[in-house]
């Protein structure tokens, strides 16, 4: 696979390339092609595989927004939860006077997602190349990469290979490769902005979208490091190409963490559209009868089996049904365990990890919790289940972040898809289930890190 | 010209004044924190509704011209 | 100043200003203590709690006013109305007249930031406000130093009242709202302990 030979597709159309990601015929792997699992792919490595950097196009001519027109009629949406077009947010940031600021979230917050991980650690000139190229197109003259701060060994290696290749004078502004505190808020949009501008790492209560005023009020591009490594293969390989993977609505191919009971866990690559049932497949299958798939992880929203088997993996056919694309992650609930509990150990400690700013999050959620564990463990006296109904409306929509609202979506998708569990509970008290390991991961107190710089 | 009212949670503190001096649009949660009637402020209590506003100790009450929202 | 009275009615009125002056704070500053460790009484509603603060700390500059223009008028003393803004200009009881100035600025600082508070952003005026937690005890010294009133039992024992009742509102605030800090509780109530008699004594009070 070399990569002197790529011709890049620059017309709409079935795409032309050889030594690309795919063997010619197959959409995918694209992300993941080149990966090693003994060795991070280096910079002559991935050089080799992809091309270089094509900064200003491959003839260096072509104006900086170029790309951002590329972007838009790619389809490429946030690869990091909210799912914004990518195009549009570099084009609003592009747009505005003074030097823009680049931050590459690669903090990953969600316990139970591994993607972002596996590209910092495996292909991190992929990311590191969507920075630079974003980072031209909206003139920034500041890049971020942002990781947890207690990743001393990734921080080494990303400031490796950032100082590597900013000598080498492959990227036109310096990539610093900043640690942010490791709370679960702190890789929050505005969590992440105010600690860049110097200030802790908790949400704010901002009018201004960041591309009005971000990092120190400078207009600011915040995206997902999977979406920036979108961005380094679209800008080699053309709008057109990444079509031609995923659907009209939702284009392209996305990375997902599968966990739970499967045969092999793991990060798998999916056109956008797959069913979720596929995409269990290629994780190996399950490996006990299911009962529910948790989609999106922890401010996603829980579906039952059979209805989850056959929903595709796009924004709109999962809010149809009910949850949501979140952080691309799928955890399979076999039947011997309780939907309850799980729910009830993940809103346990959501609660603990807010920010600590806005009342009805501070107090709201450990309430929640509460109500919830009581229905799940003890319940039998048919009032948890109203509890818990009641909190939801008093919570959602009223902290300065979305983290409130992610935990009340996550409990009233359990209360949907676990409903008749919750009404016998509710009456008889907790099932056979709750005493099974636990199946959803929480990291332990020991891992965790309690401050905000 | 109709008024918007919004809280400013992060700010926000839970001393209730504004639940006192403008009950028909706010009322207080169980922890003491204010729950805003949706819509825009009535003609009549707009007076009310800025008093308010310049009551609450830690300016978390914030008083908007309705034209269109920021975000 | 070209005007010049003599005679003891403005001595008596500068006096009588002081003192109001001094309950008017007294009151303030209390009513703002409450607010802050949020009394919650069945009569009392907050906003009144505090719409009280706002118009009593009004009220002492406009009474401070009146003790500073008695004052100045007042021949007796030669002190100039600079005196009254800079600290340490005055010939008269410099020290105790020193504090008393301070007292006055932080008062102008406190009530014109307050004023403006919707401008000013709530960071900034809060700085503020907390720095004017100096102002009631500077008014205190000043008028236990430079008052003249320190042999009458009604003045000293208005004084008593004044500290007493701020001494034990803070106590309240802070036992209230910081539980868990009982080194920060016990030094200021040491501090109150042992200050208060202090500088009253030093101001010349017979005990």
């Amino acid at each position: 696979m070399v990569g002197g030979q790529l011709t890049r597709a620059t017309e709409p159309g079935p795409a032309i390339w050889s030594g690309s990601p795919g063997a010619p015929g197959r959409r995918l792997p694209r992300l993941l092609a080149g990966l090693s699992y003994d060795h991070p792919v280096g910079l002559e490595e991935h050089e080799r595989y992809h091309g270089p950097i094509p900064l200003r196009g491959l003839n260096g001519q072509d104006r900086p927004e170029r790309l951002i027109d590329v972007l838009e009629r790619s389809g490429l949406t946030g690869r990091g939860g909210a799912g914004f077009p990518t195009g549009r947010k570099m084009r609003s940031v592009a747009g505005r006077r003074g030097p823009a600021v680049v931050v590459a979230n690669g903090a990953e917050g969600e316990p139970a997602s591994g993607k972002d991980r596996l590209l910092l650690t495996r292909l991190p000139h992929l990311v590191m190349d969507g920075i630079s190229l974003a980072a031209d197109a909206v003139q920034a003259r500041e890049a971020y990469l942002c990781v947890h701060g207690q990743e001393t060994g990734l921080l080494a290696s990303l400031r490796d290979a950032a100082r590597g290749r900013y000598e080498a004078g492959i990227d036109p502004v310096p990539i610093e490769v900043a640690g942010i505190p490791g709370r679960y808020v702190s890789s929050e949009q505005t969590a992440i902005i105010q600690f860049l501008s110097g200030g802790p790492g908790r949400p704010t209560f901002t009018q201004k979208r960041p591309d009005q005023g971000g990092v120190r009020g400078r207009p600011t591009l915040v995206n997902n490091v999977e979406t920036l490594a979108h961005v380094a293969l679209i800008a080699r390989y053309g709008e057109g190409w990444f079509r031609a993977a995923g659907l009209p609505s939702a284009a392209g191919s996305t990375l997902v963490t599968v966990g739970g009971a499967v045969a092999r866990p793991g990060v798998y690559e999916i056109e956008l559209g797959t069913p979720i049932g596929a995409v269990i497949m290629m994780a190996g299958g399950p490996a006990e009868q299911l009962q529910a798939v948790l989609v999106g992880g922890y401010f996603g929203g829980w579906l039952p089996a059979e209805r989850a088997w056959a929903t595709e993996l796009s924004r709109p056919a999962l809010r149809a049904a009910g949850s949501a694309m979140g952080a691309g992650v799928l955890i399979c609930l076999p039947d011997t365990a309780c939907g309850l509990a799980e729910t009830a150990r993940v809103v346990r400690y959501l609660a603990e990890e807010t920010a600590g700013q806005c009342g009805p999050c501070v107090f709201g959620l450990p309430a929640l919790a509460d109500a919830l564990a009581d229905l799940a463990y003890t319940g039998g006296r048919g009032q948890a289940l109203d509890q818990v109904s009641s909190l939801l409306p008093v919570i959602e929509g009223r902290g300065a972040c979305r983290h409130p609202d992610g935990a009340t979506q996550l409990v009233r998708s359990a209360l949907r898809a676990f409903a008749d569990d919750a009404r016998w509970h509710d009456d008889h008290g907790a099932c056979r289930g709750v005493q099974r390991d636990p199946l959803l991961p929480v990291p332990g107190d020991d891992e965790r890190e309690w401050g905000w710089k | 010209m109709s008024l918007r009212l919004r809280v400013n949670p992060i700010a926000c503190d839970g001393h209730g004044m504004c639940a006192e001096l403008l009950p028909e649009i706010v009322t207080l949660d169980q922890w003491g924190y204010p729950i805003l009637a949706p819509g825009p402020v009535p003609g009549p209590l707009a007076a009310h509704a800025r008093r308010a506003a310049d009551v609450c100790p830690t300016l978390a009450l914030l008083v908007e011209q309705a034209r269109h929202r920021p975000r | 100043m070209t005007i010049s009275f003599s005679g003891p009615g403005l001595w008596y009125a500068t006096r009588a200003a002081g003192l109001v002056t001094l309950l008017l704070l007294t009151g303030s500053a209390l009513l703002g203590i409450l607010t802050a460790g949020r009394l919650a009484a069945p009569r009392w509603p907050r906003f009144l709690i505090v719409g009280l603060h706002r118009n009593l700390a009004l009220l002492a500059v406009a009474f401070l006013a009146l003790h500073v223009g008695t004052t100045v008028l007042d021949s007796y003393t030669s002190i100039p109305l600079s005196a009254a803004f800079v600290p340490f200009l005055s010939p008269y009881k410099r020290l105790w007249l020193a504090l008393g100035a301070g007292a006055l600025d932080l008062l102008v600082v406190l009530v014109a930031t307050s004023l403006v508070r919707g401008r000013l952003g709530y960071r900034g005026w809060r700085l503020v406000h907390w720095a004017g937690y100096a102002c009631w005890p500077l008014a205190v010294a000043h008028g236990a130093g430079a008052g003249t009133d320190e042999h009458s039992t009604w003045a000293v024992a208005l004084t008593v009242a004044c500290v007493t009742a701020v001494a034990t509102a803070a106590a309240w605030r802070l036992l209230r709202r910081w539980p868990e800090r009982r080194v920060l509780r016990l030094s200021m109530v040491a501090v109150t302990a042992v200050g208060v008699p202090v500088v009253l004594s030093l101001g010349g009070y017979q005990w």
